[in-house]
């Protein structure tokens, strides 16, 4: 067992879990404060401009979820379950997959041109023109990889930062963890 | 400053970092205090995603930098609250040492007969997909960037089903560490 | 003196991949090895996006073609980027899959020293 914890603070005098002492840092809680709100406007920029610039799904999800997390790091799981409720999170998980997956089916059904029917994941006939059908499926399919991603990281990181409490009652009961 | 010599300055910049890489890397592996390591390992996906922007791959430079120094590292440091700060003292083996110095010789000798690094005449930049990736997205698809446009629409299968791994990775680590963190189930923790 | 100039990146990717390799192979702490993992996964993606490079190339951004200059812009070879903007997002989810299992073995053996979870198991 380790003596010292490094995500949240555990007084290894005692060995009691001290769940005040990340939340009393005072330039930890303002410096957060200021930047998760710049953190998550960026997460969307990333999302929406990477078909023009670096960026995409992949990276808007895991900063978007890195923002978070960081919100929870320091004012505590509770405060962030209340943000982003596990239930929700699970959802997004399948959420993110159906519409990708959504938008190849709707392209299958879909023709362009003289073709009758489309192809899986071929964005071609999801508009009235070829290439305004390509960038409306990118999006659609872009925004399904961060959704997906966003809400796996961060369902990742609730079972991981849940398990203490779960397994270690001698550090105190979750309840304590209310200010 | 002429083109040239631009370039060897950036390959210059390169290898100062690609050295400072593998300089990250022996330090991780050496250290016995697994925070201090895991703090290092988000020093070594900056350096990394450094290096990836000089290779011109600023899409994968970004993933880098948000996965490696933001998920993982959290991730990681989650893992060590859990379970041991420091790692244990252990007798140096040979084996294990001799086995990398093989593999890393065969893999070595593997590249002598590759193409130059950055050359032009490379197989991969000689292929047809290289220039319809580049035209074909100018053309069909219209967007700026060329790596958004092969990821979602001439790869799309290829990510929905990364897209599937992600999804099936959270459902494992769900599996392993049991559903979800309720008060109830404090009660019947138990020991641990 | 000219391999070393063509192939002197390649040769640093893999004595990065054999430092991840020997963290894998030779540490007893299952942290430490899927640290180790994850220095193998950062020099495989080296390596392929040092293959999409080219000299004097820029990323594969495109220029506006109105832009002076824009037809003889090279752009580096995207393919590369696209498959190892995957493989990181697929690394990470392995390497939290894998985190969760060393929390699991953690608490079932107390341990998570590899040597001491096969002495458990061998006495058992």
């Amino acid at each position: 067992m380790s003596g010292l914890d490094p995500l949240a603070g555990v007084d290894s005098a005692n060995g009691r879990r001290d769940p005040m002492r990340m939340q009393e840092k005072l330039v930890l809680r303002i410096v957060s404060k200021a930047t998760v709100p710049f953190i998550l406007l960026f997460a969307l920029y990333v999302q929406f401009h990477g078909d023009f610039g670096p960026g995409g799904g992949f990276q808007a999800g895991v900063i978007f979820a890195a923002g978070l997390i960081l919100y929870g790091v320091i004012f505590g799981l509770d405060m962030l379950e209340r943000v982003a409720p596990p239930r929700v999170v699970e959802f997004g998980i399948a959420l993110g997959i159906l519409i990708y997956g959504g938008v190849g089916v709707v392209s299958l059904f879909l023709g362009h041109g003289d073709a009758p029917a489309g192809n899986f994941l071929d964005y071609n006939g999801l508009a009235h023109d070829p290439v305004h059908g390509q960038h409306l499926g990118i999006l659609l399919v872009e925004l399904g990889v961060g959704i997906t991603v966003t809400a796996a990281m961060l369902a990742i990181f609730y079972m991981f930062a849940g398990r203490r409490m779960v397994e270690r009652p001698e550090f105190g009961a979750p309840e304590e963890d209310q200010p | 400053m002429s083109a040239k010599q631009q370039t060897s300055g950036l390959a210059m910049i390169e290898l100062i970092l690609f050295v400072l890489l593998v300089a990250t890397a022996v330090v991780v592996a050496r250290l016995r205090d697994l925070f201090a390591a895991v703090m290092l390992t988000g020093i070594f996906s900056l350096v990394s995603a450094g290096l990836f922007t000089l290779m011109d791959a600023v899409d994968v430079a970004f993933t880098e930098a948000a996965v490696g120094a933001g998920i993982s590292t959290i991730l990681m440091l989650g893992t060590l609250s859990l379970t041991a700060r420091r790692e244990e003292q252990q007798p140096v083996r040979l084996l294990p040492f001799l086995v990398v110095i093989l593999v890393g010789g065969a893999l070595i000798a593997g590249t002598v007969d590759m193409p130059a690094y950055g050359a032009l005449e490379a197989p991969i930049h000689q292929h047809p997909m290289y220039n319809e990736f580049i035209t074909g997205t100018e053309q069909k698809v219209h967007l700026p960037n060329v790596v958004t446009a092969v990821l979602a629409s001439y790869r799309g299968y290829d990510t929905f089903g990364e897209t599937t791994v992600v999804f099936a990775a959270a459902i494992g680590v769900f599996l392993v560490l049991g559903g979800r963190r309720k008060k109830s189930a404090k009660i019947d923790g138990g020991t641990p | 003196m000219s391999q070393v100039m063509d192939h002197g990146i390649y040769w640093l990717c893999i004595v990065l991949m054999m430092i991840g390799l020997y963290t894998v192979i030779s540490r007893d702490n299952l942290v430490k090895k899927i640290m180790g993992l994850n220095i193998f996964q950062v020099s495989v993606i080296m390596f392929y996006v040092s293959m999409g490079k080219i000299s004097g190339g820029t990323p594969p951004i495109l220029v506006p073609k109105d832009q002076p200059g824009a037809a003889e812009v090279v752009y580096s070879n995207p393919l590369p980027h696209v498959l190892m903007l995957t493989a990181i997002v697929v690394g990470v989810a392995t390497t939290a899959l894998g985190l969760a299992l060393v929390v699991r073995i953690q608490e079932m053996y107390g341990t998570v020293e590899e040597d001491e979870i096969i002495e458990m198991d061998r006495t058992e």
